[in-house]
């Protein structure tokens, strides 16, 4: 591995080097290299690209991570990653995605995630998506993410895509059970002529099962983005989402709510804002000393932290 | 020093807001006081670079720095607390010191400063300036951010005000001991007497213009004996 494609690593899945516990790491299309644990199997799929991660009921405190890396320009990666979570494990999956396309040719990654929970299980996912490169190629990346939570169930995820990707269209579809919860933290920017549409789909089947599905974003330049978050209650429960976006120059911003109440006791909520970044809070940083590009700078960051 | 000559604002249909305004600061303790709508927050915005005065000039320690920006007003030693504290949603109160500080903050020190506005350093340091915060919490990481900076002219606009009068009375503790320790100037914009009382100087300012300054015992008799600043003729006596 060259050492663009180990700084890649780096920002994708914090690894800097060969990574405890379980490990899948695949680089331009092909296995780079792969470990098990006695909890944790990693299995080739045999009928189409990817991987199965199994992992062993009551397992607790291990990790698995995943990346995936390109560095060659023109290359399309499409795989498929099903993630089996045994009865009451408490496992952190760290995924993610980076490319470096110094080309002029597109490359792509789509991966298709799909996580099935066991009864009481725990999962922290946590997905960064970057791009780089001095070439005219374009970085596009399409993930779809697909969530069954059984009953007691606990999601939590934490995407990010902050910078470098053309264009992407991320797509996540979720079914809750009895008292199962699904957490998701999105943080987006985009920048230039991009473009990154975000479509969220909740199924609330269970007697208290709840969703809180929050985005955060900040578009740039000539970018757009779309956000569309539609949540179903279809028993007793609890459902809010929630879209926070910072516009500057020229971008623009699309937030569509979609709530479904199918039952009686369903509580959902949803919140959108899209704005610039308040006049005031410039001022107050540039009452500390800073100059507005500095101060613009810290809000952002801060929004995205 | 911080001179004013001949401050005028006027908005649009020629309103006149501030009426040449002369005044010096160079007293440890100046509380600018006055009726509602008489121009008192719009003075201290021109002191900070916020507002643009229409004419006149701003002169801090024998530089004119009319022109200047609100960055460079704030390097050359002005800070100014907001009578309205701005919610920053992701920067944290200890990212806030850092910021006002000008250097990192070790959370030592971030601590110290939130304790000197009777914040309990530990709930707050990692808290983030967002909605969760109320107006009492936001006023004092407002005046901690002041403390931070360390400047040699601070501007308050009614630290006391959206606050409730229990968190007011242990404000007050914090202007006192920030009189005792702060080495510069200290500008407050009030209208509560417990403020005007620590004062060297009271200026009042009404319907745009200086109606009175002095030193604190010349000013504040007059000022709680009557209404003669109200801006209702009605209600003057």
């Amino acid at each position: 591995m060259n050492s663009i494609e180990q700084n890649l690593l780096a920002e994708v899945a914090d690894i800097h080097k060969v990574p405890e516990g379980a490990y899948n790491i695949r680089a331009n299309g092909k296995l780079d290299s792969r470990n098990t644990t006695a909890n944790i199997d990693i299995v080739t799929k045999e009928d189409k690209s990817g991987i199965d991660i199994i992992i062993a009921p009551g397992t607790k405190n291990e990790s698995v991570h995943i990346p995936v890396i390109i560095s060659q320009t023109g290359l399309s990666d499409l795989v498929y990653n099903d993630f089996f979570i045994g009865e009451d494990a408490d496992v952190t999956i760290v995924a993610g995605c980076g490319i470096h396309n110094s080309g002029d040719k597109t490359s792509g990654h789509d991966g298709i995630h799909t996580f099935h929970l066991a009864k009481n299980s725990k999962v922290k996912y946590i997905e960064k998506h970057v791009g780089y490169g001095d070439g005219n190629g374009k970085n596009i990346m399409n993930p779809t993410t697909i969530v069954e939570l059984d009953e007691g169930a606990y999601l939590e995820m934490e995407t990010s895509q902050i910078r470098g990707i053309d264009s992407t269209n991320r797509i996540t579809r979720a079914k809750v059970s009895d008292n199962a919860t699904l957490v998701i933290h999105e943080k987006l920017m985009t920048h230039g002529e991009q473009f990154a549409g975000t479509e969220f789909s909740v199924d609330l089947d269970g007697v208290g099962s709840s969703a809180n599905v929050v985005s955060r974003s900040v578009a740039k330049d000539n970018s757009k983005q779309k956000f569309l978050s539609a949540i179903n209650g279809n028993n007793s429960c609890n459902g809010h989402t929630e879209c926070d976006a910072i516009i500057m120059d020229n971008a623009k911003v699309t937030a569509i709510p979609e709530l479904t109440a199918n039952h009686i006791d369903a509580g959902l909520i949803h919140e959108a804002a899209i704005g610039k970044i308040a006049g005031e809070q410039l001022i107050k940083l540039m009452t500390l000393g800073l100059t507005e590009e500095e101060a613009e700078e810290q809000i952002v960051n801060g929004f995205l932290k | 020093m911080l001179e004013l000559k001949n401050i005028c604002y006027e908005v649009e249909e020629k309103k006149e807001i501030l009426h040449d305004i002369n005044l010096k600061i160079d007293d440890r303790f100046i509380a600018i006081t006055g009726p509602n709508g008489g121009g008192k927050s719009t003075l201290a915005k021109i002191i900070a670079g916020i507002i643009t005065p229409t004419s006149g000039q701003i002169i801090l320690d024998g530089e004119d720095i009319t022109g200047k920006s609100i960055t460079e007003r704030a390097n050359a030693g002005i800070s100014f607390a907001f009578q309205q504290p701005v919610r920053f949603k992701g920067l944290t109160v200890k990212d806030l010191l850092t910021l006002a500080a000008g250097k990192n903050t070790s959370v030592s020190e971030a601590c110290q400063i939130l304790s000197e506005v009777g914040l309990c350093a530990r709930d707050y340091v990692n808290r983030e300036v967002n909605a969760s915060l109320s107006g009492g919490e936001l006023k004092r990481i407002e005046i901690a951010m002041i403390i931070a900076r360390g400047t040699k002219l601070s501007i308050f606009d009614e630290p006391e005000a959206g606050i409730d009068l229990w968190s007011f009375n242990s404000l007050i503790k914090v202007f006192e001991k920030m009189y005792e320790q702060n080495k510069g100037s200290i500008l407050i914009i009030s209208h509560q007497e417990r403020i005007l009382n620590i004062a060297d100087k009271i200026v009042v300012i009404a319907n745009g213009q200086v109606a009175n300054e002095g030193k604190r015992e010349e000013i504040l008799p007059s000022l709680l004996a009557g209404t003669e600043y109200s801006t209702c003729d009605a209600l003057k006596g």
